[in-house]
């Protein structure tokens, strides 16, 4: 792709850095203001971090320490939560979730936790007996639970989706592949540099998750030392759905303010299993390795002993950006401050960011409210709507789907029964992301127990006849990965002029 | 005023691959008239258009055909009996009460059946199931996809190939890719012996001299964004890689054949009973399943190696459905069939004894002058010798209704040499 011809437009009030849920809540809530606000994305689509690679929790708040900004924005991110899943069309259960305790001195570990969160002002966090936790989860053998009812599971990778396309509709300018290369502090504000050319803003807002350290190196703070720390998932089938109706946790390990291997039912059935938690020296090493894949078994295994392990079907990781060093036990708080002038830093952006997503936004806003004058849009509308999801309709409804558009009556995606225009649709999200995986966490195409073997197929024909791609620009996920070197016979080809 | 069409139909067959096509044909000429075939496809016959390599019909027709050769023999016999096809059509789901809802450009649909043949056929095992660690990045293909992208959508995966797992889809592909260019650096096998049929590792490897490393495994995928390359390693007995002697293979493409899973998903929903083992329904000889009325044929079953047993199989689900919906089953008593030492599975898993019937069977392990014991408790009821067996190899054994006729137990077995 060529650099764009930028123009003087480009020049913005505030420049947001990572478009992951932090930065693409942050641009939501700014667009609610009379600001230019542009957010950069080094990646190919909005959330391609470790946004889209977690347990997807909306936490309840009884791990971070009292007066945290974890505590306290986890807490107000929660509450805002449910209003603001309703108007950005994103599912939301609040199923609740037990930590459970086998020993009579993990016992203590519930009461500490349970003190904690009321401390953190979370009422109703009763600990159960083990039979009672028999009735709720039968598959479950616990001496004792603290139950949580209020922590919920939603699908991060639509939330920050939604976050973006409303900002978006909000004026919000919005650029993927938009890699910032170098930042220098001009006049009172400041030339940031990418790989599609110069960006000038006032304000500068540094959501860039793992790479937080690296753009506040830019400007000379290089005094944050990022931990990488690699969590992987494996997955089990959607038949497993009526396995758990809550999420499942052991008592913290104690390492570096990690929750332990645990169980998450998600909204359309599967099981998460995970996450690991791995110190690595490469942050961009998002493998998964066989003694942690062995790892989560075990760890599945101690919560749930029956769980039908023959059910997986993927795994996958990301990589956490911790500023807490892998010897402490408990983890450092978020650091959200304005380090230089102008320069609004948010390091160690990591668990429970999704859920304080949206209170984090609205503290940046306060600290940008401190630097210039915020006056409110007349015309600001919080209302997003999700395209139609053919598998999630009734059969009345779908059968009037496929009336109004045959493409609903093609289904693409025999595992989720995502259909054609499904697919059209997510292809013409508003970033021209139009990847593969652009498709999957949008419709879900691809995430099935056939992973792709019936679909890919489908999508690449999509592609090539209705957005006239070549075969060697259709791309796995970034621009970095083709699917294909060609058309079949442009091998030999290639080769003969080699 | 509701736009969800609904109507009664005798027989709805799931499915118009090989089986599907061949099942309905069958009921069709067995007297059921009342019936329709839907298929998701907006092609028949399955994934035969893309096998365009030969071998396709020894068996049925004595000659050596592609599979759209093969397919289209029964796709003219379909078009001269009338038998109403539905393209593009997805079955979403069907019920215990066998309604079976359809979706497809046309509409939504809900046809009310009598009888039910399922002939879903079977899909690639991947490699989130097998769990293979390391990056996750494009050129990673399962090879049935790659021969559908290659022979039907005429794009070229990669240039550099390795292949994991020697099932008989991995061998053509290491042919297919070879011939379209590619460099196959070597098809890697856990197992001690290949997972195809020997024709194939002759003609698709020994052929090209593709390497094949037998009793290794690939245990790591390198590259972040494309494959950059993987590593394989011996494994030990156990089939555990053997620490220390991994190598590197420089690479853009790695295709998986790990095995086909039978696809039953449907089945499982109408309260059809599955065997744990071939991961298709539990059925009797006559092909129903443990619901009165839904039969099953083919690769969703359990996984063929010649598409000409599928046909011959689903002939006999289509007969056995014409019955059923014609009234003409018959009421009998049936006894239990088990695989013993050295056998997979036996189908079908219970049998009426007052007819002749044939039992269709793999082997644990390759082996020559191996043979088969029929036991009846203690009492050995009949032997089979084969001059050579391996689990690739579906095995056939035909029983007389005058061997089974007494017999209260049935169970196969490998007789000890």
């Amino acid at each position: 792709m060529s650099g764009r011809y930028l123009t003087m437009s480009d020049k913005s009030e505030v420049l947001i850095i990572g478009a992951g849920v932090v930065g693409c809540a942050i641009a939501r809530e700014l667009a609610k203001y009379k600001i230019e606000t542009v957010l950069l994305e080094k990646e190919n689509d909005v959330c391609s971090g470790v946004s889209k690679g977690n347990s997807g929790v909306l936490h309840t708040g009884i791990y971070y320490k009292k007066g945290s900004l974890k505590a306290k924005l986890c807490v107000e991110g929660r509450l805002m939560f449910p209003e603001l899943a309703k108007q950005l069309d994103v599912p939301l259960n609040l199923c609740g979730k037990y930590v459970i305790a086998r020993t009579d001195e993990e016992l203590k570990d519930l009461e500490d936790l349970k003190a904690v969160g009321e401390g953190n002002g979370v009422k109703g966090l009763p600990i159960i007996s083990g039979k009672e936790m028999k009735k709720r989860e039968p598959n479950i053998d616990a001496l004792y639970a603290l139950h949580s009812p209020v922590a919920g599971i939603f699908p991060p990778y639509l939330f920050t989706i939604a976050l973006a396309e409303n900002a978006l509709n909000n004026g919000v300018k919005i650029h993927v592949n938009t890699e910032v290369t170098a930042i220098k502090q001009e006049n009172s504000g400041y030339k940031v540099t990418t790989n599609q050319g110069v960006f000038y803003t006032d304000i500068i807002v540094n959501s860039a998750g793992l790479y937080a350290d690296k753009i506040s190196a830019m400007i000379g703070l290089d005094n944050y030392k990022q931990y990488p720390c690699r969590g992987e998932y494996l997955i089990l089938d959607k038949n497993c759905h009526n396995l758990i109706n809550s999420m499942i946790y052991p008592v913290p390990p104690k390492v570096a303010g990690v929750l332990g291997v645990h169980l998450t039912p998600t909204l359309d059935g599967n099981i998460l299993i995970g996450p690991s938690a791995e110190f690595i020296s490469e942050r961009e090493d998002t493998r998964t390795t066989k003694e942690k894949v062995q790892q989560l078994i075990e760890g599945a295994k101690d919560l749930f002993p029956s769980i039908p392990l023959k059910e997986i079907i993927y795994g996958f990781s990301s990589v956490r950006n911790k500023i807490t060093p892998p010897e402490e036990k408990t983890s450092r708080d978020f650091i959200i401050q304005e380090d230089a002038e102008n320069f609004v830093n948010l390091v160690g952006m990591e668990s429970p960011g999704l859920t304080a997503s949206p209170a984090i936004a609205k503290l940046v806003v306060q600290m940008i409210k401190r630097k210039v004058d915020l006056n409110e849009k007349s015309d600001f509308d919080p209302v997003r709507k999700r395209t139609v999801s053919f598998s999630e309709a009734s059969r009345i409804e779908q059968a009037a789907l496929i009336k109004e558009d045959a493409d609903y009556g093609e289904i693409v995606c025999r595992c989720e029964h995502v259909s054609k225009r499904e697919v059209v649709d997510a292809l013409n999200n508003p970033f021209s992301s139009r990847s593969i995986s652009a498709v999957k966490y949008r419709t879900r195409a691809g995430m099935g127990r056939c992973h792709g073997g019936f679909c890919l197929p489908r999508i690449v024909e999509i592609l090539k006849e209705e957005y006239g791609l070549l075969p060697e620009e259709i791309k796995l996920k970034n621009l970095h990965s083709p699917l294909f070197v060609g058309k079949t016979k442009d091998l030999r080809e290639i080769k003969k002029n080699e | 005023m509701s736009d969800l069409e609904s109507r009664d139909v005798d027989l709805v067959v799931i499915g118009a691959g090989p089986a599907g096509l061949a099942a309905a044909i069958s009921a069709k000429k067995n007297g059921v008239n009342d019936l329709i075939l839907l298929e998701r496809n907006n092609w028949l016959g399955g994934i035969l258009p893309q096998c365009i390599h030969d071998g396709f019909g020894l068996e049925v027709f004595q000659e050596p055909l592609t599979g759209p050769e093969y397919a289209q023999r029964y796709i003219d016999k379909l078009k001269d009996l009338k038998i109403p096809c539905f393209l593009n059509s997805m079955v979403l789901e069907v019920t215990s009460k066998k309604e079976v809802f359809v979706a497809s450009p046309e509409g939504l649909f809900c046809f009310r059946a009598k009888a039910i043949i399922l002939a879903m056929g079977c899909r690639e095992r991947t490699r989130g199931q097998i769990c293979i660690p390391g990056s996750r990045p494009a050129g990673v293909y399962t090879a049935g996809v790659v021969q559908n992208l290659i022979n039907l959508k005429n794009v070229m995966v990669g240039r550099d190939v390795v292949i994991l797992g020697s099932g008989d889809i991995g061998l053509i592909m290491a042919r297919r890719l070879t011939l379209e260019g590619a460099k196959v650096h070597a098809v890697v096998e856990i197992m001690p012996h290949t997972n195809g049929l020997p024709r194939n590792v002759q003609q698709c490897l020994i052929d090209y001299d593709i390497p094949l490393l037998l009793s290794h495994t690939v245990t790591e995928i390198n590259g972040l964004n494309r494959v950059e390359s993987v590593t394989i390693s011996p494994v030990d007995k156990n089939l555990k890689p053997i620490k220390g002697k991994e190598k590197r293979i420089p690479c853009d493409t790695l295709l998986l054949s790990i095995g086909l899973i039978p696809e039953n998903d449907l089945s499982k929903a109408c309260g059809v009973e599955l065997s744990s083992v071939t991961a298709g329904a539990i059925v009797h000889e006559n092909l129903e399943t443990t619901v009165p009325g839904v039969f099953a044929c083919g690769n969703v079953l359990h996984v063929h190696d010649v598409v000409d047993f599928v046909t011959l199989e689903a002939e006999k689900a289509g007969k056995s459905a014409a019955e059923y919906v014609l009234g003409k089953s018959r009421k009998v008593d049936r006894i239990r069939v088990e695989a013993g030492d050295g056998i997979r599975y036996v189908l079908p898993q219970s049998i009426c004894t007052d007819a002749d019937l044939e039992l269709s069977s793999r082997v644990v392990c390759p082996g020559e002058g191996v043979s088969i014991g029929f036991f009846d408790g203690e009492k050995l009821v009949k032997t089979k010798k084969f001059v050579k067996v391996h689990p690739a190899q579906m095995i056939k054994v035909k029983l007389k209704k005058s061997e089974i006729i007494a017999v209260k137990t049935l169970k196969v077995e490998v007789l000890q040499k």
